[in-house]
């Protein structure tokens, strides 16, 4: 199971952080810290694993921002490193050609993306089609309560005229 | 630039990113921490939108590393709002900030349930979706019956159904129980009848994790796993949307063959050809090719198809084919195919004999360990420890000493142990351990700790051919302008010890050597000086006829000393001049060390322990777990069916070693008078070399011997026809041990060693006997035999005649509890080697606590049942007397281990322990056992215990049980009898060091 999600700029910045296993805020820092340090360190043509505290991480850059996702020592790496693409992928489709900026200012997006992604630390779902529809829906849903918001106050404004 | 939709939460955002520096950043998150609380406080103004604003700026800047302790309250609150745009946000905003042990959270468990069952689909999403993130325990207990229906109820749409069921996957990791067994495997076998593949990836993972904590109630789902890999790997009606770059779906197919790896065999005959002839096409079929995703995809079920194959331990053919692959994916380009090609090689080596092909692919394992990614060549190191046999010792221990010269700090201890403990395990010659052990200090002294050379110390002490040796390299190595510390020690020491075996060399006169050693005096750390001085004392000695100038320099050092400021120092300083004052009686007092007692290499050890939270497969620690203890001990013969006799017989049994040396020390202390007094006398014999108890009387001239006789007398076995292998562990102590652990070595001769795992499940057990042979030809006439008492059903499954050289053969041993009793199950256990028939009998862990499960009452659960077992024979009582004296939480922890899980608070008296578990057999099915003890604090040795259950037998057994573990610990309670040290050329043959170091281990 994935323990974690970090995304970090190559800055060292928290883009992104999701995490499936308990850990307390204290825990939640020194483990950033440590993981940016190791991680943003290593060369292009290394591979994509790091073993850590018994555990492995899978990350991939993409641009100027780590992915990075942390899973036990016998998990298949492959497999977690396709979901962080296949998570990419859904970003990208959804704010079409993302970048670092899009996942700063619509932070919450990217979480909810990744809760149609992920639940749990497994994967939930493999159709980007899917979760497209299921993350439009919700932004429709959104979107239809504040119009309705919009209305009704528009209605008391009136009457209350 | 793509903006959020909320002004005010963008305008802070890139307020943050315009800060020039940490110190600004901070500033500005302290002004909007204080704002968002004051809006807090106020709560009538806030509308929802603005709530919502804050509740995001929250986690904003709680993303960034800053603490927030206030707001989570608002956060939470949210959830329960009516309307979708504040839930979602409350749900998200949550399950970041809180983690599931937050009080919070229990606040909204009935807003999150309603939630669940309620008829808003969306409402429904958010709810699992959060429980599957964070749920804890007490949403496990409170809500996994409704996610449960909902996952099987036929109205349920797949964007529900999938979350339902990662949600429930939560749940059962949280508490295990929540899943009833009986009812749900019928229900997981329809789930995996889904044909949205999104549903059914989300239902694998959950059958995965429920398969994993147990594959017997979920045989009936073995088939349809195999039917969805047929149809993946045939791409029969793979929608589109669920390929990925061209494959269908590849996670799914990761997925089902992890589940299938916790089924220990496939029988069906047709559902394993199915099953073969996908992986055969994974396996032929996937290539190299440019698209990385497609190359990762590919290799992700590839690389899980080998564990498969592994797993299923199939037709030959296959595993080589699987060696083979693993052979070319070390030498390929791509450095993640590399890392999990010997990633793969090292569990390989593991789990099957495929040493020999795998040593052919040595020359690019050890290449890859000067790769310029420390991933890779952390696994390459593994690999090669893994792999190391006699054979390639040399060259692997020698790359091991290259590479330790630039490897990264990080590195280094871990790497100098492994090096350590392969020239140990693996020395052709005893000069070469030597030769590498110093060169390891040489190279990387402040990696390498005290055990690593108080081990070469030992085995130079102990191989007398070897002395002249390390004492010429030792002198050598001090030549050197600047050496390390622990260079000094063992280089002082040994030198001490042998130098005049070097006496007719060039540079070696005792005069010398002293000077030598003493030019170094001024740069060593205290521990170091008091080593130094031993050896002055020695070679002062060794110096016949003595030199009155060296003896003026020594005397002149030791009385310097007699006023150091460390006791240690003072006390030697002061001792050693007075010893050598006495003339001729110094050659006996200071005569050699005898002989070091053969013991477990701590270096093993703390291999084990360091391992021991990290990887679950590292090579090291499997290498680690075979081995075992080296106390010396007589066989315990045991009479078959008289396991209650065999307890006392076992008594009379050699004490460990850790006794025998206590009890020289002790010895010791008697002749030589103040010597030692006010050391702590422990058994650690790592100790010994460095205590003042270094100068020792010649062996023999003691009352060790005598007393030693003494005491193998006693020790002979009666009646039994002496075996002329011993064990080189202590039988009855493993045993002791093994009852309350699952694994771990039954049994270890030199030439042999049995291992044993085992699974217990209710009634039923699963033990895996592991037959090794360690010795470099094969052992024959192996036979092993069980000897079952009545209330024991066990099959064990055909054991091969031969065992070929360093080879290990599994021998499953199905094991059926019929009703309770403490009778002990026997293995039979003989094999040839050479001439002698090897012949013993072993009792197998599969005692009365076995069949125990644990399981925790509580006080409206407890005492109701306790009340109904009234009187005997279902409830007995008795007065124990002789109690071993141990703390109450001792105890407690003593009642833990046989899985009577004690309930703390549940008796009002804080003297008495109240403990539960269900025991299981076919008689009585499931049991629940109640166990009380009160204790009397002014008298730690009496207590009065009460045990009750539904059936009077199990009652008397369980009392027993419990009676037998109070009373004593079988290895504490031995009586002190002593044995002689055995030889280490004892059943080796001389010629072949591998061997006897080996035999050492």
């Amino acid at each position: 199971m994935i323990h974690f999600v970090l995304l970090i700029s190559r800055q060292g910045k928290v883009r992104l952080t999701k995490w499936y296993s308990p850990y307390s805020q204290k825990e939640r820092s020194k483990v950033i810290r440590e993981l940016s340090g190791t991680i943003l360190s290593r060369g292009p043509k290394l591979c994509n694993f790091v073993e850590w505290r018994g555990l492995k991480v899978v990350y991939k850059r993409y641009a100027s921002l780590y992915f990075c996702m942390c899973i036990n020592q016998e998990d298949n790496e492959l497999e977690i490193l396709e979901i962080i693409h296949h998570y990419v992928e859904i970003l990208d489709r959804y704010f079409g050609s993302v970048c670092e900026l899009d996942l700063i200012f619509n932070f919450h997006k990217a979480y909810y993306i990744l809760d149609e992604v992920l639940i749990a630390g497994e994967l939930q779902e493999s159709s980007k089609k899917t979760v497209a529809r299921l993350v439009a829906t919700q932004d429709s849903l959104v979107e239809a309560a504040k119009e309705e918001a919009n209305s009704i106050s528009n209605i008391i404004a009136q009457a209350t005229k | 630039m793509a903006l959020s939709g909320m002004r005010g939460l963008s305008v802070f955002i890139s307020e943050i990113r315009g800060c020039q520096n940490k110190e600004q950043e901070r500033l500005r998150v302290d002004k909007e921490l204080g704002n968002i609380r004051t809006r807090f406080k106020n709560e009538k103004g806030l509308t929802p939108y603005e709530k919502k604003k804050y509740v995001w700026k929250m986690l904003y800047i709680f993303m960034l590393g800053y603490d927030v302790d206030f707001g989570h309250m608002e956060a939470v609150s949210l959830i329960s709002a009516p309307k979708y745009p504040e839930k979602q946000v409350g749900y998200l905003v949550t399950s970041c900030l809180l983690n599931e042990n937050h009080d919070f959270l229990r606040l909204a468990i009935n807003t999150i349930r309603n939630d669940i069952i309620g008829r808003n689909e969306t409402f429904q999403c958010l709810a699992l979706t959060l429980v599957g993130n964070i749920g804890g325990r007490e949403f496990a207990e409170s809500l996994a019956p409704d996610v449960q229906k909902l996952l099987i109820s036929s109205s349920c749409r797949p964007l529900v159904k999938k979350k339902a069921a990662l949600c429930l996957l939560r749940l059962f990791r949280k508490n295990p129980d929540v899943v009833n067994v009986d009812g749900w495997s019928d229900r997981m076998a329809q789930l995996l009848d889904e044909r949205n593949l999104g549903v059914l990836t989300s239902s694998m993972s959950l059958f995965v994790s429920l398969v994993s904590n147990n594959h017997e109630a979920y045989w009936s789902c073995l088939p349809k796993c195999v039917k969805v890999l047929e149809i993946l790997a045939r791409n029969q009606d793979v929608p589109q949307e669920y390929t990925y770059y061209g494959i269908p779906s590849p996670w799914l197919q990761v997925k089902t063959m992890r589940a299938l790896q916790y089924f220990p065999t496939i029988e069906d005959p047709n559902t394993r050809r199915a099953l073969f002839e996908v992986l055969q096409r994974v396996l032929m079929g996937t290539d190299v090719v440019k698209n990385v995703n497609k190359n990762n995809a590919s290799h992700a079920v590839l690389f899980e198809a080998l564990a498969l194959v592994m797993h299923l331990d199939a037709e030959k053919e296959m595993m080589s084919q699987c060696v083979a692959l693993l052979g070319k994916f070390i030498a390929v380009r791509e450095p993640n195919i590399r890392y999990l090609g010997l990633e793969n090689m090292t569990r390989m080596l593991m789990v099957t004999d495929v040493q020999e092909i795998i040593k052919r692919h040595q020359a690019q394992i050890i290449t890859s360990l000067k790769d310029p990614d420390i991933s890779i060549r952390r696994r390459a190191l593994d690999l090669l420890y893994a792999m190391c046999d006699v054979s390639n010792a040399k060259d692997i221990v020698e790359e091991l000493l290259q590479y330790l010269g630039t490897a990264e700090f990080t590195m280094r201890e871990e790497l100098a142990l492994k090096a350590a403990i392969l020239a140990e395990k693996f020395a052709p010659d005893l000069s070469w351990y030597v030769d590498v052990i110093l060169q390891l200090i040489d190279k990387a002294g402040d990696f390498v700790s005290d055990d690593i050379w108080f081990r070469v110390v030992q085995f130079v002490t102990n191989n007398e051919d070897l002395q002249p040796y390390a004492a010429l390299k030792a002198r050598e190595y001090l030549d050197k302008p600047a050496i390390h510390e622990t260079m000094m020690k063992v280089s002082a020491y040994l030198l001490g010890e042998y130098s005049h075996l070097l006496s007719r060399r060039p540079g070696c006169s005792p005069k010398e050597i002293f000077g030598i050693i003493h030019e170094k005096l001024p740069t060593v750390s205290t521990p170091t000086i008091s080593i130094l001085l031993s050896s002055y004392a020695k070679i002062l000695m060794h110096s016949q006829p003595p030199d009155p100038e060296l003896q003026n320099q020594i005397w002149a050092i030791f009385s310097k000393y007699e006023t150091s400021i460390d006791a240690e120092i003072q006390q030697r300083a002061v001792e050693y001049f007075a010893l050598s004052k006495k003339g001729a009686a110094l050659i006996d007092i200071l005569a050699e060390m005898p002989k070091f007692p053969e013991r477990e290499s701590s270096l093993i050890k703390r291999a084990e322990d360091t391992e021991a939270d990290t990887a679950e497969l590292s090579a090291i620690k499997s290498r680690a777990q075979q081995q075992a203890s080296n106390a010396l001990v007589v066989t315990d013969q045991q009479p078959a069916n008289h396991p209650l006799q065999v307890t006392q017989l076992a008594m009379v049994k050699i004490p460990s070693i850790n006794e025998e040396n206590n009890h020289v020390d002790q010895e010791v202390t008697q002749t030589n008078g103040s010597l030692g007094e006010g050391e702590p006398q422990n058994g650690d014999i790592f100790g010994d070399l460095l205590s003042p108890l270094a100068i020792e009387g010649p062996p023999g001239v003691s009352g060790t011997e005598t007393l030693s006789e003494d005491g193998a007398l006693a020790l002979a076995p009666i009646g039994e026809q002496e075996n002329a292998v011993k064990p080189i562990v202590d039988i009855a102590e493993i045993f002791h041990a093994l009852c309350v652990k699952d694994s771990g070595v039954l049994y270890e001769d030199p030439y042999v060693q049995i291992g044993i795992k085992a699974e217990w499940r209710g009634h039923q057990g699963r033990l895996v006997l592991f037959l090794g042979n360690k010795t470099t030809s094969s052992l024959d006439s192996v036979q092993a035999v069980i000897l079952s008492p009545s209330h024991l059903k066990l099959e064990l499954s055909s054991v091969p005649e031969v065992i070929p050289p360093r080879a290990q053969v599994q021998c499953p041993l199905e094991v059926v509890n019929l009703r309770p009793s403490r009778d002990v199950a026997v293995l039979d256990f003989s094999y040839k080697f050479g001439t002698s028939l090897v012949d013993n009998k072993l009792r197998l862990p599969a005692v009365l606590n076995k069949f125990f499960q644990p399981i925790t009452l509580s006080a409206e659960e407890f005492f109701p049942q306790w009340r109904t077992l009234a009187a005997p024979p279902l409830k007995l009582q008795e007065v124990v007397r002789g109690v071993r004296p141990m703390s109450l939480g001792e105890m407690a922890n003593l009642l833990n281990s046989l899985k009577l899980i004690v309930s703390p608070g549940l008796d009002p008296n804080a003297n008495n322990l109240v403990a539960s578990t269900t025991f299981y057999s076919e008689s009585t099915r499931s049991m629940l056992c109640l166990v009380r003890i009160e204790t009397d604090p002014a008298d730690r040795t009496q207590l009065r215990m009460t045990v009750a259950s539904g059936d009077p037998t199990l009652t008397f057994e369980l009392k027993e049980l419990i009676k037998e573990q109070l009373i004593s610990i079988p290895t504490a309670s031995r009586p002190p009898v002593h044995q002689q040290p055995q030889p280490t050329t004892q059943p080796i043959s001389s010629s072949d060091p591998g061997a006897l170091l080996a035999g050492l281990l």
